[in-house]
């Protein structure tokens, strides 16, 4: 198939995506990578009447440091972004994600911000986005805004954005020497995670003093797991630690089930990859 | 001989072109004047039509015209046929329910197409068919043969009492009952093997021209057999031969998906003539995941006695087959010739009966798919096998050597007559599984099985000894069995005055290198070089007949006729040359590209007497000028190659997920025309078959709704998903063809499924597991690990 006609704008700037947005009045999608977007418009399943091109604006296309913090913006690729030392260093389960990511062609196209706003249940960056307490940078015609990644993804292809509002960019503070590892286990076909985890553990004398431990894949949206989180706070991070804290992955929650994995086997491998990604990161 | 090319590795020298993108797919080709057809077809699994309302689609921007069920039946249109009549049990006919080409009154699958549009752009087209206005009464969807044949099913078809299209049987039916009743041990298993959705990497497309002026229309379409295409739509547009040319171009894989003959193909070529114009049409990835033949689809439960000393006295299989909506092209005898005549296997098991009852579903219509039959029948067999081995505590290699059929070469030695109709040509059974003994290595590998068990982890080996049918037929045998065409080969061989060699073969190349292996067995035969050799394949003005390419059937009887043409230029060549050189011709001899007197130096080139059989100067009395026969070629026989694969997996205790790590094939295609080819074939198919174990399957839900209806569900094998295969062969020719082949086509895709999966039960079984169901998600093997008290 082939999209049904629309309107083609590319926006220098972040200020003129804004403003074609308002134009547009509801009825423009914005493009970043596309991967997402375009197979639902091939299928007619989406058809905006505008498409408003933000992938060559240079505000969203540089990964900026600080000095607490790796700031991406929202137009760079999963592929520069799994390239990127600097990420690697001050961002490394952003640049584990995104090295995981689909293939190599999705990775050369598909693009941070639009992954995040699109918030697909199944995507990679939220997870590791939760277990680095990122914050992700929006604008809106009523200006900026900066929204915690616990707070930002709410539900199946649901986020805390607002009508007309852009992500700009994806900031993520240092970790403070914290073991991290994201750990994904992939659909067969589509690549997606099934089941992603993505922990950040930081320890002093082999006790756990910190740890963001967050899962995508499993239900509809990512989530931070806190009651794996208080069974490793305070503990030493043994393999019997781990094994009991990851026992308590997912617990109490819905999550997703489909033809590949019913909901009990993605609690199962919950567990499974909370304890990989724990292993790793204590590693 | 200096220019010897037969066993040569030859490269393909149609790559260049493929992978420069200089290739010419049916929808490259352009016309002038072309219009675009856009399909609307039906949502719903089972729904009468109670409207079609065409006009707002009808006043949209470009169309053109936009037809309907109703103008296919005002046109008096035929209905697509099934090509192989199998009868019931009991002697009937089966059924054969109409299968238009645009539905009227009922659609019966989620794809069933309705109307199409044509229009001067593609996306005119495409948005002026969501303006036809389709009002459906919806009704229950089927989507399986259990709930087809059950008392009280949804009627599909009014011409198919019970959803039956037949209940067919082969063997001797008391002989088999006796021998599971009174054996030692019966082994039972059920299998389910899966649908299968076959993705061709090109879609289909087709492309019709209508001359006016001549009354002749051209379909350029993605087949694999234009001949065929021509025959069957022919006869569904009322066209006859001479007014219908039929040019399957470069085609990007087929699989068999591209055998049969389709509605789009009849509605386009319909379309062109209605509005005098070109039509084109190409398959949405969408449309290919819902519209192109599916494969497989079958429920088996099946029994495999032995004695106590593990000999084999019987085989009964009991199999449920989905047709889907409509009987497709040669649906009929996958499930029946194809797979029942395949259930001897390499074994000498002396009762086997097989009894299939084949139902309509409102699924997608199922049909063909690599091996067709034959992987499905292999996979029961061979998962029987090592369960039998298992459950009697013997090594699963052992057991097959225990029953298989000594060797025998067709030539000295009779042919083999199995149980279930056939006559095996050549093999040496044992000699193949050997040589995968050998490259393999059981004993180390139990070893390493041992150790890595006492560590946790699970590895299992699992075997397959197969048999398949090739070489796509005795004309008089398929005929007997219900066939309604022949399945010989023709072949053209112009010998140009130059002596460049322009051969024409009724065959179809999609992948499968003929360009080369012909070019190859035309070389070697007339010494000549091969840049010399032209091989034309793909358009019914150019190629005196053909049966196309399927069934591995391209080299044994397409390549036999290239094999008898090249016998006759030989033949010709001799009698122009001796007349030239004053020779009696049985005097001459051919050797390095031309004629010699027997002993001497005395003679002519391949090439002069080419430049004579055009000059025709000094020639022979009585003699014809030119050098150029069109020959056909109608085997005796099926040729059945054979041989063993041994597969390792590895299975992630955590989750369940196996991982192929091994694979050796030792398979024997016959003689080897070209082995690079041949291994190519033996990769891909092994590929295919380890992605129906291990990934694929099409799944249905209640409403008759595809959920496996894109790349994002249905999950084929990457690179990534197997290991580098070991791949060696045995080599036993055939004897029922002058080149002495079998076909390596489909060995790959009918050997390895069985061994991955008795690979994966191997590796599971002393945790209880006893059988798993295809495809080996992780899911369903850590289910099975856990249903049987494994390790958490």
């Amino acid at each position: 198939m082939i999209p049904a006609a629309f309107a083609y704008r590319r926006a220098a700037s972040v200020d003129e995506a804004l403003q074609l947005l308002g134009e547009a009045d509801g009825d423009a999608r914005l493009l970043a990578g596309g991967h997402s977007l375009l197979p639902a418009m091939k299928l007619r399943l989406d058809r905006p009447g505008t498409l408003i091109d933000i992938s060559r604006i240079d505000e969203l296309s540089a990964i900026k440091e600080s000095g607490d913090g790796v700031c991406i913006g929202a137009a760079v690729t999963h592929e520069h972004i799994a390239a990127c030392d600097v990420v690697g260093a001050r961002a490394p389960l952003v640049a584990a994600a995104a090295a995981v990511i689909g293939d190599v062609q999705v990775r050369n196209k598909g693009t941070i911000g639009g992954s995040v706003a699109h918030a697909d249940p199944a995507a990679d960056y939220p997870a590791a986005l939760l277990a680095s307490d990122a914050v992700i940078h929006v604008r809106g015609a009523g200006g900026s805004r900066q929204i915690a990644a616990a707070d930002f993804f709410v539900d199946l292809y649901a986020t805390a954005l607002d009508d007309g509002e852009i992500v700009t960019a994806v900031e993520v503070p240092d970790q403070g020497g914290a073991g991290s590892s994201y750990q994904k286990f992939p659909h067969p076909a589509s690549r997606f995670a099934v089941c992603g985890a993505a922990v950040s553990v930081a320890t002093d004398g082999g006790r756990c003093t910190s740890a963001r431990v967050a899962l995508n894949g499993v239900a509809t949206a990512a989530f931070r797991d806190v009651g794996v989180e208080a069974a490793l706070q305070g503990a030493t991070l043994d393999a019997a630690t781990i094994e009991a804290a990851s026992a308590k992955a997912a617990e109490g929650r819905e999550l997703l089930s489909d033809l590949f994995a019913d909901e009990d086997y993605r609690r199962h491998l919950a567990k499974v990859f909370v304890r990989r990604a724990l292993t790793a990161a204590a590693g | 001989m200096a220019t010897a090319q037969i066993g040569k590795p030859v490269r393909r020298v149609e790559d260049q072109k493929f992978i420069t993108g200089a290739g010419r797919y049916t929808d490259d080709i352009q016309l002038p004047g072309m219009t675009w057809c856009a399909f609307v077809r039906s949502p719903h699994a089972h729904a009468a039509i109670e409207s079609v309302d065409t006009a707002a689609a009808a006043a949209a921007p470009g169309v053109v015209a936009v037809l309907t069920g109703a103008d296919v039946e005002a046109d008096g249109l035929g209905g697509l046929p099934c090509a192989w009549q199998v009868d019931f049990n009991t002697g009937e006919p089966m059924n054969e329910p109409p299968h238009p080409v645009l539905a009227s009154d009922t659609v019966r699958y989620v794809g069933d197409g309705v109307a199409c549009v044509i229009a001067e752009t593609l996306e005119q087209a495409q948005d002026a068919a969501e303006l036809v206005e389709v009002s459906y009464r919806e009704l229950p969807a089927v989507a399986s043969v259990p709930e087809a044949v059950a008392d009280g099913a949804p009627q599909i078809h009014a011409e198919a009492k019970g959803n039956l299209a037949f209940i067919w049987d082969l063997g001797d039916r008391e002989a088999t009952d006796a021998a599971c009743a009174n054996a030692a041990h019966v082994t039972t298993l059920e299998f389910i093997n899966q649908r299968l959705i076959p993705n061709a990497i090109e879609p289909r497309a087709t492309l019709a021209d209508f001359d006016a002026a001549s009354g002749r229309s051209t379909l350029y379409t993605s087949t694999q057999n234009p001949h065929t295409i021509r025959a069957v739509m022919g006869g569904v547009l009322g066209l006859p031969e001479h007014k219908l040319r039929v040019v399957g171009p470069d085609v990007g894989g087929g699989f068999g998906s591209k055998i049969f003959h389709y509605p789009e193909e009849a509605a386009v070529t319909w379309a062109a003539r209605r509005i005098g114009r070109p039509v084109k049409w190409t398959a949405s990835r969408t449309e290919s995941f819902m519209t192109d033949a599916h494969g497989r689809d079958h429920v088996t439960t099946a029994d495999l006695a032995l004695d106590a000393g593990g000999k084999f006295l019987g085989l009964r299989v009991r199999t449920q087959a989905n047709m889907g909506a409509y009987l497709s092209l040669v649906a009929s005898a996958i499930p029946t010739y194809l797979y029942g005549t395949l259930l001897q296997g390499q074994y000498t098991t002396p009762a086997v009966h097989v009894e299939v009852t084949a139902a309509f579903t409102t699924t997608t219509p199922v049909d063909a798919y690599r091996g067709a039959g034959r992987p499905e029948a292999t996979y029961l067999l061979e998962r029987l096998v090592d369960t039998a081995a298992h459950e009697t505590g013997t090594d699963p290699a052992e057991l097959r050597r225990k029953n298989l059929i000594p060797p025998f070469d067709g030539v000295t030695q009779e042919g083999y007559q199995t149980q279930v109709a056939m006559v095996y040509d050549s093999g040496n059974y044992e000699g193949a599984l050997d040589r995968a003994l050998e490259v393999f290595d059981l004993p180390a590998f139990r070893a390493k099985q041992a150790a890595a068990r006492a560590e946790g982890k699970l590895l299992g080996v699992g075997f397959s000894s197969y048999i398949e049918a090739c070489g796509v037929a005795p004309s008089k045998v398929a005929g007997a069995l219900g066939a309604r065409g022949g399945f010989y080969e023709s072949s053209t061989v112009r010998v140009q005055p130059s002596g460049k060699v322009t051969v024409f073969t009724g065959t179809h190349s999609h992948g499968q290198g003929h360009v080369t292996t012909f070019a190859q067995v035309v070389a070697d035969e007339l010494g000549v070089p091969m840049d010399d050799v032209e091989i034309v394949h793909g358009d019914t003005d150019m190629i005196p007949m053909g049966n196309g390419t399927a069934g591995s059937r391209s080299i044994a009887v397409g390549g036999s006729a290239i094999h008898v043409g090249l016998g006759k230029i030989k033949e010709k060549g001799a009698q122009i040359a001796a007349h030239l050189i004053e020779a009696s011709p049985e005097d001459l001899e051919y050797v390095d590209g031309g004629w010699k007197v027997r002993g001497t130096d005395r003679g002519m080139s391949f090439q002069e007497v080419a430049a004579q059989a055009y000059t025709v100067h000094d020639y022979p009395d009585g003699v014809e000028p030119g050098l150029e026969f069109t020959s056909f070629f109608d085997p005796e026989n099926f040729t059945f190659p054979f041989g063993t694969h041994i597969a390792v997996v590895k299975i992630d205790a955590d989750t369940g997920q196996v991982k192929l790590k091994r694979f050796v094939a030792v398979d024997d295609v016959g003689r080897v025309i070209n082995p690079l080819i041949v291994d190519g074939q033996v990769h891909g198919g092994i590929t295919q078959g380890v992605g129906q174990a291990l990934l694929e399957g099409a799944a249905y839900d209640d409403a008759g709704q595809l959920l496996t209806g894109s790349y994002m569900d249905y999950a084929m094998p990457r690179a990534d998903d197997v290991p580098s295969y070991e791949v060696d062969r045995t080599e036993t020719r055939c004897p029922i063809n002058p080149l002495g082949v079998k076909g390596a086509g489909e060995t790959g895709t009918i050997g390895s499924t069985p061994a991955v999966v008795n690979a994966a039960v191997d590796a599971l079984w002393h945790l209880g597991v006893r059988d798993l169901q295809m495809p080996l998600t992780p899911q369903r093997v850590w289910r099975a690990m856990h249903a049987n008290g494994g390790t958490t």
